[in-house]
């Protein structure tokens, strides 16, 4: 079994050979998950915090089912937004099924309640230390809020990159809702599939560690970011 | 902001009584000790007072506040400071800006405070490295700079040592002699002695005493005042 | 400072953002096509010479004849290009298609391990293999995804007077995915496999498997394409759409067609018109 081997050799030759191609969807795997993680953070950030500081009814069935949907298979998301972007969906008027655009809805959807689930349990735990210091100091709900965001940041950064990781490691809605179309919707992993379904496994496994190095270093960027930032803020 | 009178408090958690029926009328000027074993309900006494909990009975009535706004008027130190992950300075500041100045009031003004309390030359610093010591000083320095009229403190100097202690109980003293009336709790008989104008005693969650300093060590009225003078003194 | 600092981290990444004016540039059309087609390599040959004659950028999604005709169905595709007459055909009756064209055919091979559990190497007649394939039980991997590949093997299933379902979970095993993955299922498993001839020559994972049966004029293959019917999905790109129909059964498109090769063979035989 060289196949390994023959994996390696085939990642390095596309790395150093810098393949334009490659590049293009490289690119293009970056540019949707990262989109796909911003707008996910946007809403499943204060969505976390809100639920963290807030005491209303179904809360604590909100907190289940928000937990629950961490676990929300890729394939699913991707079929239920690929009929509601479908021309005979609802949404198909806007056109943008088979686009980056509605990959980044899908993966927005597949990460949103992850950023939003964590970030709640986080944000619940500081606010259990912080409660009272910050009433007595009179914070309103709001600025409390924005207080245990900013005092928690690099956990939630963390789980930003595991929404990044997540997003940029998933096929399976990617693949129904961009339709893995040469030159516009083909990721790293749909590209990894396709090569697979070739029978091209050495390829296929050069692609997977060009994208496992890869989030290897945001991560490592993240890390660098988080260790220098902690020593200054504490 | 004075007198504050307190009209047949109760407060209880589940189905225990924490607090039974207190009444008791605070007057501006003299430091005022809450005293009493563990246990016996000062600090939830104090946060009723303060307004971080609710009673589940019974008022308290700030007799001098002019409008309704009685919480911009009071600050709290607790037993643990909770240190906000920013700067000595962006601590204080903090504080400073939610009571509505602005930033480079905010900054003048922390600065001075962070003198006073001896804490100018970490400034910088990440509040949540300071030591024990440095960290209840800052969070001294926080609720000082509000300018409140009332200052609650809950058994700030439990987790100290001697030599810390001793810097704290002088900077009680210091905002006592700005015109600031110290409501505080303690179970040290010594330090109850050192800070205390008058006594409020407090056992299983009753008022049992309000007299002055030397009155309650000379001749305590209540048999259980008696006892705890006796076990506490060394 | 650091307020700064986060500032210009929220604009780096929002300037990732995909901007529209990014992705809705030059004109293009939507076909809804076969693995086989795509995977063959077919389709990296022919589009760019399209592309380059009429500027229309085709973009092609790849899945099984009854996926692909489904999307042009629900009208997420301008133009369907598959291979199951029968469906195709029924696609039109049903309105969905305007008018279907015959393009090109290739065959299907019948695939398996060298050491042969059946004795079928170097037959000629599929239905004859089929039975001996039941008889001896020998393992068989199968689409078992409804595309026009899985139709075509059942199809034949069906005049050889065997019903494969009986060996279901036991010789009989369906994949349910595409002829990549059923084709690397095979090789894993040493089974006999039903294949399009474009996909087996473009596969790189073969291991043991080898040509067994091929040459029967029942493995014959054909491909048909037909625009979406506007009248059912008005905003079906038609005049680029029958276009890119029109180009592939033209003379040119034909000829584009037989000139794909992979080493020596050739891959589709055109046949519009005909």
């Amino acid at each position: 079994m060289n196949s390994l081997g023959e994996a390696f050799a085939a990642a390095w030759k596309l790395i150093a050979g810098f393949d334009a191609e490659l590049a293009q969807v490289v690119g293009l795997s970056l540019q949707v998950s990262l989109s796909a993680v911003v707008i996910a953070t946007l809403i499943g950030l204060p969505l976390g915090a809100m639920i963290a500081v807030e005491r209303f009814p179904g809360r604590q069935t909100l907190i289940v089912l928000l937990n629950a949907l961490m676990g929300l298979p890729p394939v699913v998301v991707g079929l239920v937004v690929y009929l509601l972007l479908s021309r005979a969906g609802p949404l198909g008027s806007l056109g943008i099924l088979f686009t980056p655009t509605a990959m980044v809805i899908a993966q927005a959807v597949l990460i949103t309640p992850i950023i939003a689930a964590l970030s709640r349990q986080i944000i619940e735990d500081a606010w259990r230390e912080y409660d009272e210091q910050l009433r007595s100091l009179g914070a309103q709900r709001l600025n409390a809020a924005m207080t245990l965001i900013w005092d928690t940041r690099f956990s939630l950064l963390t789980i930003v990159l595991a929404g990044f990781g997540r997003a940029a490691a998933e096929v399976g809605a990617v693949m129904i809702v961009g339709g893995n179309i040469d030159g516009v919707t083909r990721v790293m992993t749909t590209a990894i599939a396709l090569e697979t379904s070739k029978g091209d496994l050495p390829l296929a496994l050069g692609l997977g560690i060009v994208l496992v190095t890869l989030v290897i270093v945001l991560n490592a960027l993240a890390a660098i970011i988080r260790e220098m930032a902690l020593r200054r803020y504490g | 902001m004075l007198p504050l009178e307190l009209d047949q408090l109760t407060f209880s958690a589940g189905n225990a009584a924490i607090i039974r029926g207190i009444s008791a009328r605070i007057e501006a000027g003299p430091r005022t000790v809450i005293l009493g074993p563990n246990g016996a309900g000062k600090s939830v006494l104090m946060r009723l007072c303060h307004g971080l909990l609710t009673p589940t009975s019974g008022r308290v009535v700030w007799h001098g506040s002019k409008n309704g706004d009685v919480r911009r008027h009071q600050a709290m130190v607790f037993q643990r400071p909770v240190m906000l992950r920013r700067s000595a300075l962006a601590n204080v500041v903090y504080g400073l800006k939610l009571a509505g100045k602005s930033r480079s009031q905010s900054e003048l003004r922390a600065m001075d405070v962070l003198e006073v309390v001896g804490l100018a030359q970490h400034a910088a610093r990440p509040a949540r490295v300071l030591s024990g010591g440095e960290q209840q000083r800052l969070a001294l320095a926080r609720a000082w700079a509000l300018g409140p009229d009332v200052l609650f403190l809950d058994e700030p100097t439990a987790n100290l040592d001697p030599a810390s202690t001793q810097d704290i109980e002088s900077i009680i003293n210091a905002i006592h002699a700005s015109g600031t009336k110290i409501i505080m709790t303690t179970h040290n008989l010594g330090q109850a002695r050192r800070l205390g104008d008058e006594i409020l005693f407090i056992s299983n969650g009753r008022l049992v005493e309000h007299t002055p300093i030397d009155r309650f060590f000379k001749q305590p009225a209540s048999a259980e005042a008696a006892t705890f003078i006796k076990d506490e003194m060394p | 400072m650091r307020m700064l600092g986060s500032a210009a981290l929220g604009l780096a990444l929002l300037g990732l953002l995909p901007g529209p004016a990014a992705w809705a540039q030059k004109k293009f059309i939507t076909v809804a096509s076969t693995t086989s087609t795509e995977q063959s390599g077919l389709f990296k040959h022919l589009l760019p010479i399209f592309e380059k004659k009429t500027g229309i950028q085709v973009r092609v999604v790849a899945l099984g004849t009854g996926q692909a005709l489904d999307m042009g169905r629900r009208g997420d595709a301008d133009v369907v290009f598959v291979h199951d007459k029968v469906a195709e055909e029924k696609f039109v009756a049903d309105g969905f298609g305007v008018q279907r064209f015959e393009v090109m055919y290739n065959d299907f091979l019948l695939v398996g391990p060298k050491a042969d559990p059946a004795k079928i190497a170097g037959g000629k007649n599929i239905i004859e293999a089929y039975q001996k394939i039941a008889a001896a039980s020998a393992p068989f991997a199968s689409r078992g995804d409804k595309s026009g590949t899985h139709a075509a093997e059942l199809r034949l299933w069906k005049i050889s007077g065997v019903d494969p379902r009986t060996g279901k979970g036991g010789w009989y095993r369906e994949t349910g995915s595409g002829m990549g993955p059923t084709l690397n299922t095979a090789s894993a498993m040493n089974a006999y496999a039903f294949t399009d001839r474009g996909t087996w020559l473009s596969f790189k994972n073969r291991g043991d498997l080898v040509i067994v049966v091929e040459g029967d004029r029942q493995l014959f293959n054909q491909y048909g394409v037909m625009l979406v019917n506007p009248a059912k999905h008005p905003h079906v790109k038609k005049e680029p759409g029958q276009a890119f129909v029109d180009w592939v059964i033209s003379a040119e498109g034909q000829k584009a067609i037989a000139d794909y090769k992979i080493g020596a063979d050739q891959l589709f035989f055109p046949n519009a018109g005909r």
